[in-house]
């Protein structure tokens, strides 16, 4: 039997009388970096938020490392979510404390980790993303793609077991866009699980180990990025691939 | 302008100003205490507790604080609830300036990006570490002007209770006036001594304004 990180069976998300998605069934083994493409619209990035509960879910069930969550239990669903680090469109910095406070203050006030073991490894993980020289700057003086990086590390500093990412890049000019992926990329390398929400077909196709094409709230077709965008078999995948990729 | 009556009222006023000050500091502390509860108490999705807040602020900001001030010092003695004027002045500053005080607040917590509540949730933060940590210190930074702007109106505030025998500068310099028939030298000075103390305050306040915009 295969290790599965995420276990979600049979997701529905209703919006009051709008239904995003219905009976969406998706696994994620240990290690697999899963992308998730389509339209907007078309209820992925929901059914990324819904994963660590930023938004509760009509049906079905969530397991979480063998773990179900259980939408009563605050605590462990507080438990659970530490260990998903997500990452937003909109970074989501917290403005007020400089980069090195942004990777700590989750581990110290959430895990109460000592903080001589988290400053040394807010500090490794900043280096990682190349950021060593910007550690006591404010958010407001970063790039876009300097922010997605620290929001990345953040997310790192929790030590998470898989990450999420929720179309990392879509708010980034294109120049900015490749220092993030290129960040992605060492992570999934390294043997991390994600569940990445995007629009980069071309990270997609090179990372991915997995694709899923959601439309209309429904998961219209999933496989190998190679048979996925060289040889879609749906209508609906073939016209939004030529529309994305023209 | 007789400059000897002033010199002569001087010490009383100033004895008067220590205690408008002693009012002003109290009644900043009790509000902001009780401003930040109602503001978390109405943005809380339990109805009855957002309820009373909204009462609360209702009642405050809908009825005159003379009033007020009024009821408790000379309405609740009839029900047996007797205050010294300091207290009544206390109480009655307190209420007034938490209901506003958390109409800021809560303004302020409104207008901070969802996206910073979404991220602490992510990372596991509980509704009160987020608060603390995460959302509450940024809006400080966000309320500081209608923040300053109510502790000023707070301390022009205290005033009022020299109407409930509560001797601050306001009474001293009516009493002064009363001693010396020269409303002009006496309530001139006393104006002077307002304006020197609400200064001090929005000075205050601007550079702890400077501090937080560092980020």
């Amino acid at each position: 039997m295969e290790e599965y990180m995420i276990e979600a069976s049979n997701l529905t998300k209703r919006f009051g009388d709008l239904e995003v998605f219905k009976d969406i069934t998706v696994n994620v083994k240990k290690g697999e970096v899963l992308c998730i493409i389509g339209p907007s619209g078309s209820g992925k990035s929901t059914f990324l938020r819904c994963l660590n509960h930023l938004e509760e879910i009509n049906g079905g069930k969530i397991v979480i490392e063998g773990e179900a969550l259980d939408p009563k239990d605050k605590k462990q669903i507080r438990n659970l979510t530490t260990k998903m680090g997500m990452v937003f469109q909109q970074f989501n910095l917290f403005p007020h404390m400089t980069v090195l406070q942004n990777l700590m203050e989750a581990p110290l006030v959430v895990k109460k980790e000592d903080k001589a073991v988290v400053l040394e490894r807010a500090k490794k993980l900043i280096n990682k993303v190349g950021l060593g020289d910007k550690m006591d700057y404010y958010p407001s003086k970063l790039s876009g793609g300097q922010k997605q990086r620290v929001a990345i590390a953040r997310a790192l500093a929790m030590n998470p077991d898989i990450m999420l990412f929720d179309e990392p890049t879509s708010a980034l000019d294109p120049e900015l866009v490749g220092e993030v992926l290129t960040v992605m990329k060492d992570l999934a390398n390294e043997g991390m699980t994600m569940v990445v929400v995007t629009h980069e077909m071309g990270f997609a196709k090179e990372v991915a180990d997995r694709v899923i094409f959601m439309d209309g709230g429904k998961i219209v077709e999933e496989g190998k990025p190679a048979d996925i965008f060289s040889n879609p078999k749906e209508v609906r995948t073939k016209a939004f691939l030529e529309k994305v990729l023209m | 302008m007789d400059t000897d009556i002033i010199i002569r009222t001087l010490p009383v006023l100033l004895k008067g100003c220590v205690m408008t000050v002693e009012l002003t500091v109290i009644t900043l502390v009790l509000g902001t205490v009780l401003g930040i509860l109602f503001a978390l108490m109405r943005l809380l999705s339990n109805v009855v507790l957002s309820q009373i807040s909204n009462f609360y602020t209702w009642i405050i900001r809908g009825t005159p604080m003379l009033l007020q001030l009024f009821f408790f010092y000379y309405g609740l003695p009839s029900v047996g609830i007797r205050m010294t004027p300091f207290q009544a002045a206390v109480i009655g500053l307190g209420l007034n300036s938490g209901a506003y005080m958390a109409e800021i607040i809560r303004g302020g917590i409104l207008s901070i990006d969802k996206g910073q509540f979404e991220a602490a949730k992510a990372l596991g933060f509980s509704y009160t570490e987020t608060m603390q940590k995460i959302i509450l210190p940024q809006t400080f930074k966000v309320i500081i002007p209608p923040v300053g702007n109510e502790f000023i109106t707070i301390l022009k505030d205290t005033s009022l209770v020299s109407t409930i025998a509560m001797v601050e500068l306001m009474r001293s310099a009516q009493q002064m006036y009363a001693s010396t028939f020269k409303p002009i030298e006496i309530f001139a000075t006393a104006a002077v001594l307002y304006l020197i103390m609400t200064t001090v305050f929005t000075t205050i306040f601007s550079v702890y304004e400077k501090k937080l915009s560092v980020y």
